[in-house]
């Protein structure tokens, strides 16, 4: 602090010094109050976010009527069977690993496409180059629901109304346009001099672009790809529309959607508390682990 | 050799593009079609001119739906901005200043973590959370708390008034994670020796935050703003679990254009539903071409 003044006013240090320490002095308990004031700010919000959470999971564990009675104790005794009358009954175990079929077929078929096309457009100059790229970010411009009534009759006329393969299909394609286009920006900034050299050595161009390029481009693959898994994970407009007629096919966006709806009907609270949780649990065991990983996939696409 | 770069490059370029403009391009374009004509599903599509977009004109519920997402377009970014900007001031700047370093307050790497985690979660799983959280009897997380205090439970989803509110507080409480990280990455890429000079000059927290930070910030703001203001536009799942009825609420009192897509495809209405995606496109490129223009300032050098 005091080595500042002096460096950009070397000819008066002394009196700027005084002034600045003096100061500090008197900011040392304002500061001290603005740190508590601050402090509880941020932990009433740290509740606002968490309790909701806690909240399912205790409620998971409880009867109807300790439901309705008493909200905000600890439940009775544990009920693991609301999570097994969920998993099996309501469903969730299905939605789940249906889920899980969907998003890692999709997010492999995403990341493999989408780098191969950023690939050659990145590094390789051609007839057409730039406007299949511009053909492919311009998807990043239009809202989904322009293309849903045409999009269900394309699928529909392939024969692939309420199937995984449609789906899964129309994943890869609605996560092209980002992924392209930060896969693209990602193979630009590799070195020419890897790559001339592995041509010395032999290799052809596929040979060079997934022994040598996709390898080298892992931090941008670890990125979209969460950003992809994520995303695709939470999709609820496509399968809602896509898979409408085969609740065997439901993804757990969609299931967990219809139990709350039915919840209603068969009075079943603690199962759709149960349900809620089994949604909830992976992702924060997800969080947990890749925490920062996550935080910079998901924020990839704003900071660059 | 030659030949073999255009042979690996289309071989390359044929999966990706073949997918992209079956289930993503031809769709699109298609839509500006559609919108043009009476079609039920069963026979060929019936060219009509206008015709659609007449209707919509006069369609009560598209127009509740636009009234809707004006309301989220301008307290959606406001709030979420406000809030998310300010936290992000307390984590990183607002633990005043140690050996000429900045420090946030005490715990803000947890903080962090903890805020950010909305993000993680499907926002059909955060409606369904959310249907229970607002349920309006002593079920519900608020309200079992006030019926216990003994006051009346309000109706967060089925009072008309309130029900749009209630699903842009939800929204909020997804995106403000987000953003805070988004502004502390933005924060910290701000040369300490410039807070360390206007704190010199006497400045303020208040003038820290407004005369320096904010302006420094302008191009992330101007990010958020875009994407809060896209987010705005959509809102189908949680309206369409959230709203009483599943119709977007309360005598159309949370509709927003998604669900009214949705709605009229459902009773095979799909000319009519292609107009209202095409209605839907043209605000949203509207939206992000104000936005840009507006905003546009002059990028300060660091």
């Amino acid at each position: 602090m005091t080595t500042t003044p002096q460096q950009k006013t070397p000819g008066k240090p002394a009196t700027p010094v005084r002034t600045a320490s003096g100061r500090q002095g008197a900011a040392r308990s304002d500061s001290r109050i603005f740190g508590g004031v601050s402090n509880t700010v941020l932990a009433i919000w740290a509740i606002i976010v968490i309790a909701p959470i806690i909240w399912v999971f205790l409620s998971s564990f409880k009867n109807t009527e300790e439901i309705f009675n008493s909200p905000w104790t600890l439940p009775g005794s544990l009920r693991f069977d609301n999570w097994a009358r969920a998993w099996s009954k309501a469903h969730v175990g299905r939605y789940f690993l249906n889920s899980v079929l969907v998003v890692s077929l999709s997010t492999f078929g995403t990341m493999l496409l989408g780098s191969m096309a950023a690939y050659v457009l990145a590094r390789y100059k051609f007839i057409g180059n730039r406007p299949i790229y511009y053909m492919f970010v311009s998807g990043l411009a239009f809202p989904v629901f322009l293309a849903l009534v045409p999009l269900f009759f394309v699928v529909k006329n392939l024969g692939l109304l309420n199937t995984y393969q449609g789906l899964i299909l129309v994943y890869i394609a609605y996560s092209l346009p980002f992924t392209v286009f930060f896969m693209h920006s990602f193979f630009k900034t590799l070195p020419n001099a890897v790559a001339e050299a592995a041509m010395i050595d032999g290799a052809g161009h596929a040979k060079l672009f997934f022994r040598v390029m996709l390898p080298m481009a892992k931090p941008g693959l670890v990125s979209i790809g969460i950003f992809n898994i994520l995303g695709q994970w939470a999709q609820y407009l496509l399968p809602v529309v896509l898979l409408s007629s085969a609740k065997d096919k439901w993804v757990l966006t969609q299931g967990i959607a219809d139990i709350s709806v039915n919840a209603g009907y068969e009075a079943d609270w603690s199962g759709l508390f149960a349900a809620l949780s089994i949604a909830i649990l992976p992702m924060i065991l997800m969080y947990a682990l890749l925490q920062r990983q996550i935080q910079a996939g998901l924020t990839a696409g704003a900071v660059k | 050799m030659r030949q073999g770069k255009y042979l690996f490059v289309y071989s390359f370029l044929l999966a990706p593009v073949a997918l992209y403009a079956t289930f993503v391009i031809a769709p699109y374009v298609q839509a500006f079609y559609i919108s043009l004509t009476s079609w039920r599903g069963f026979t060929a599509p019936k060219y009509i001119g206008f015709e659609n977009y007449q209707r919509l004109l006069h369609d009560e519920h598209f127009w509740k739906a636009v009234r809707h997402h004006i309301v989220l377009l301008i307290a959606l970014p406001i709030v979420t901005i406000g809030i998310a900007l300010f936290f992000a001031f307390l984590l990183n700047v607002g633990g005043g200043s140690q050996g000429g370093v900045r420090k946030g307050v005490w715990g803000s790497k947890f903080y962090r973590v903890v805020f950010f985690f909305p993000q993680v979660l499907a926002v059909s799983v955060i409606a369904v959370m959310f249907q229970v959280v607002y349920r309006p009897n002593s079920s519900g997380l608020i309200n079992g708390v006030l019926m216990k205090l003994g006051l009346d439970p309000v109706y967060f989803l089925s009072n008309p008034d309130l029900a749009l509110w209630s699903i842009l507080a939800v929204m909020v409480w997804q995106a403000v994670g987000f953003y805070v990280v988004l502004f502390s990455a933005g924060m910290a890429s701000v040369p300490a020796d410039i807070y360390e000079a206007a704190e010199l000059d006497g400045a303020t927290r208040m003038t820290l935050f407004f005369k320096v930070t904010l302006p420094l910030l302008w191009d992330t703001i101007q990010v958020a703003w875009v994407y809060l203001g896209i987010a705005a536009f959509d809102a189908f799942a949680l309206v369409s679990v959230l709203s009483v009825g599943n119709n977007g609420g309360p005598d159309w009192n949370t509709t927003v254009i998604g669900v009214e897509i949705y709605q009229n495809m459902q009773q095979n209405k799909y000319g009519y539903a292609s107009a209202m995606g095409v209605a839907l496109f043209f605000l949203t490129i509207t939206f992000a071409a104000l936005t840009l223009r507006v905003s546009k300032r002059e990028t300060i050098e660091m």
